[in-house]
């Protein structure tokens, strides 16, 4: 158990950016989960720690020890991979093993010590099998047995569920934060999955094109997200985006398009004020969105008219146009919507979220 | 396998592996049949009335006596056995280094290092026996086993280096990976992991090298002339072809008792030998 700590990390492949100035603090029994869309760096990022990928310039730090030029196996880290990496010719207790042979512990140890991970993962009846005779899943517990096993101090796992049928992905997402709970090991998780990111993470790193895009507990980045590929990347369905211009009249700020005309709460207002007479992405979660009631207060409603209707049985959505572009509602399941139907939409104003239309960061 | 119709399965699939399996074995059989010919036999005219050119009516075992007692033959096989062996051990160790380099390691011009040995494996030896004749010269090596041993791994190296290699990259890099972090040095993830895994691959080669090794020719007639230094098959077409007189039933015992090591060991590792050359890693 240790600290990870990466300081202007950087990694370039020839001509390619890979990971640019990563800067990440990862306290002693934290789980740290990187995601975000393939090629975004992650996995490098995850490699350079684990040794596997040479730093192009910054340091590493494990437990306080820089390790840039350690060998993988000097790290005192597992990892477990995509692909499970089990080896094909030895048996799941071999698998198991393998790491204790190579770090000469005695034969009792390595027994207890495999017997008992076997025991947590509920593998005990397979030591004798060989990799090919197992499922997916069976599979992916091995793997992680056999990161255990060794009482590293940082795990490493690099999108670990990602070959496992939906179900069981959700099955094995719970048991590894059962198994972060119960040893309390550092560990460092990559996903492109923004739901294991938010379901795991203690704090979730979102990355893309190399850069760290923000840093923070999983409600935080969903809350107030940095900026709008932060805000567009996490939550499911996806946050809705509108390019809408500011402008101030009867002492309110107003963000309109052709298909809407919104007053903007005044707290926001403080912050978004001085854009008026310029246009900003206006974006909100599908959630925020409900259908209007006599109730709601007319400068919050706009128009919209369904084109296709998602029933999840929880709730449904509405895939909906509104002016020139195109929104998803999440509505209670109750609603009756058909295709066509023009409904009337309110915000809910207390959850927009505003972002600049160059840099793109949150207002 | 077809589907469909019994005569579908007849036309399509039995009868053409039947005339392909004859036609293959053919020659093997011709071979055994002149073996166990006397030679009344096999010096008959073809218009005579009790001309059977396909079967023997007196078979015998004077031409394999004569052959094992009268010629240096068990000296060629052994010969034979021997270069071959550590031929193909020295290719095979040196291929494995190799071609686990090319395939994993990353280092400048590997690539064109990959294809230069392969190149080098498209020479034909009629025109590097020259060359290499001046050589084993120079050595002092000429007619003794040594220099075969040392002159085979000049093809026998590049065609297991790109056997191996073609099938360590089908290895996945992970299962290194994975192996280093769990402790062990690349030296033991190789010696661990990847050729344990690669053990089809390793043997088929071997296998390759051996039968090439054992059935070259030029290198043996160039390099060695004494006869009890030869190898079966120089041995048995310069001793027992002598002027226009051809032994036609020592020739055929002899190629029949100098294929049986080699049938022998590609059917006692076919199935490692298929699961080579379809690269087939289960992972």
């Amino acid at each position: 158990m240790a600290p990870v700590v990466i300081r202007h990390l950087n990694k370039k492949f020839d001509e390619v950016h890979a990971v640019n100035d990563v800067n990440l603090e990862i306290r002693d029994k934290e789980f740290v989960v990187l995601v975000g869309p393939s090629g975004c760096g992650k996995t490098t990022t995850l490699r350079m720690v684990a040794g596997l990928e040479s730093v192009t310039s910054g340091d590493i730090l494990i437990g306080d020890k820089l390790v840039n030029d350690l060998a993988p196996m000097d790290r005192d880290i597992a990892m477990v991979f995509q692909n499970y990496a089990l080896y094909p010719h030895m048996s799941v207790y071999d698998n198991m093993a393998f790491g204790l042979k190579m770090r000469k512990f005695d034969r009792a140890e390595i027994a207890k010590r495999v017997q008992e991970a076997a025991g947590i993962l509920g593998i005990e009846p397979l030591l004798k099998r060989k990799p090919r005779q197992l499922s997916g899943g069976q599979r992916q517990r091995v793997a992680l047995g056999r990161a255990i096993v060794r009482h590293p101090q940082v795990f490493l796992f690099d999108e670990p569920l990602s070959n496992l049928d939906a179900k069981l992905r959700v099955q094995m997402r719970v048991e590894i934060k059962k198994l972060h709970v119960r040893l309390g090991t550092t560990a460092v998780y990559v996903t492109h999955d923004q739901v294991e990111a938010m379901t795991l993470g203690d704090r979730v790193v979102v990355m893309k094109d190399g850069f760290v895009q923000q840093v923070g507990e999983p409600l935080d980045l969903y809350n107030k997200p940095a900026n709008r590929f932060v805000a567009g990347f996490i939550g499911s369905p996806a946050m809705n985006f509108a390019t809408v211009n500011l402008s101030e009249a009867n002492g309110a700020l107003w963000a309109a398009n052709e298909g809407m005309r919104i007053k903007v709460p005044a707290e926001i207002a403080g912050r978004v004020g001085r854009y008026a007479g310029q246009s900003c992405v206006l974006g909100v979660r599908p959630e925020d969105l409900r259908l209007a009631s006599s109730a709601d207060a007319a400068d919050l409603n706009f128009d919209a008219v369904v084109e296709v209707v998602e029933q999840l049985g929880a709730e449904i959505l509405l895939d909906v146009t509104v002016g020139s572009g195109m929104m998803v509602a999440a509505v209670e399941p109750t609603v009756r919507a058909k295709v066509r139907d023009r409904l009337r939409l309110a915000l809910n104003p207390a959850r927009l979220h505003f972002f600049d239309a160059t840099t793109e960061a949150a207002i | 396998m077809i589907e469909g119709a019994k005569w579908k399965r007849w036309v399509f699939f039995y009868i053409p592996l039947s005339a392909f399996v004859f036609s293959l074995l053919f020659p093997f059989y011709w071979m055994a049949v002149t073996t166990v010919r006397p030679d009344s036999e096999l010096y008959r005219p073809w218009m005579a009335p009790n001309y059977t050119p396909f079967w023997t009516t007196h078979p015998t075992w004077e031409h394999v006596t004569s052959l094992l007692e009268e010629t240096l033959f068990s000296t060629w096989m052994w010969n034979t056995m021997f270069i071959a062996l550590i031929a193909t051990a020295i290719s095979l160790f040196c291929g494995l280094l190799a071609g686990y380099a090319l395939s994993r390691l990353k280092f400048r011009f590997a690539g064109m290092l990959g294809t230069g040995i392969f190149v080098t494996y498209l020479v034909p030896q009629t025109l590097l026996f020259i060359p290499l004749a001046d050589i084993i010269r120079n050595f002092h090596l000429g007619d003794t086993p040594w220099a075969l041993i040392l002159t085979y791994p000049t093809f026998l190296i590049p065609f297991c280096t790109w056997l191996l290699m073609g099938y360590f990259k089908a290895i996945p890099r992970e299962l290194e990976e994975c192996a280093r972090i769990d402790g062990a040095s690349r030296f033991k993830a190789m010696i661990y992991i990847i050729f344990p895994i690669a053990v089809p691959g390793i043997l088929s080669a071997g296998i390759f090298a051996f039968t090439l090794s054992w059935n070259e020719f030029i290198y043996a007639l160039v390099f060695l002339s004494s006869p009890d230094e030869k190898t079966v098959p120089v041995g048995v077409t310069s001793e027992l072809i002598r002027g226009d007189v051809f032994y036609w039933g020592e020739l055929m015992a002899g190629a029949l008792l100098g294929s049986i090591p080699v049938a022998f060991v590609y059917s006692f590792f076919v199935e490692h030998y298929v699961a080579g050359l379809t690269g087939s890693v289960k992972g």
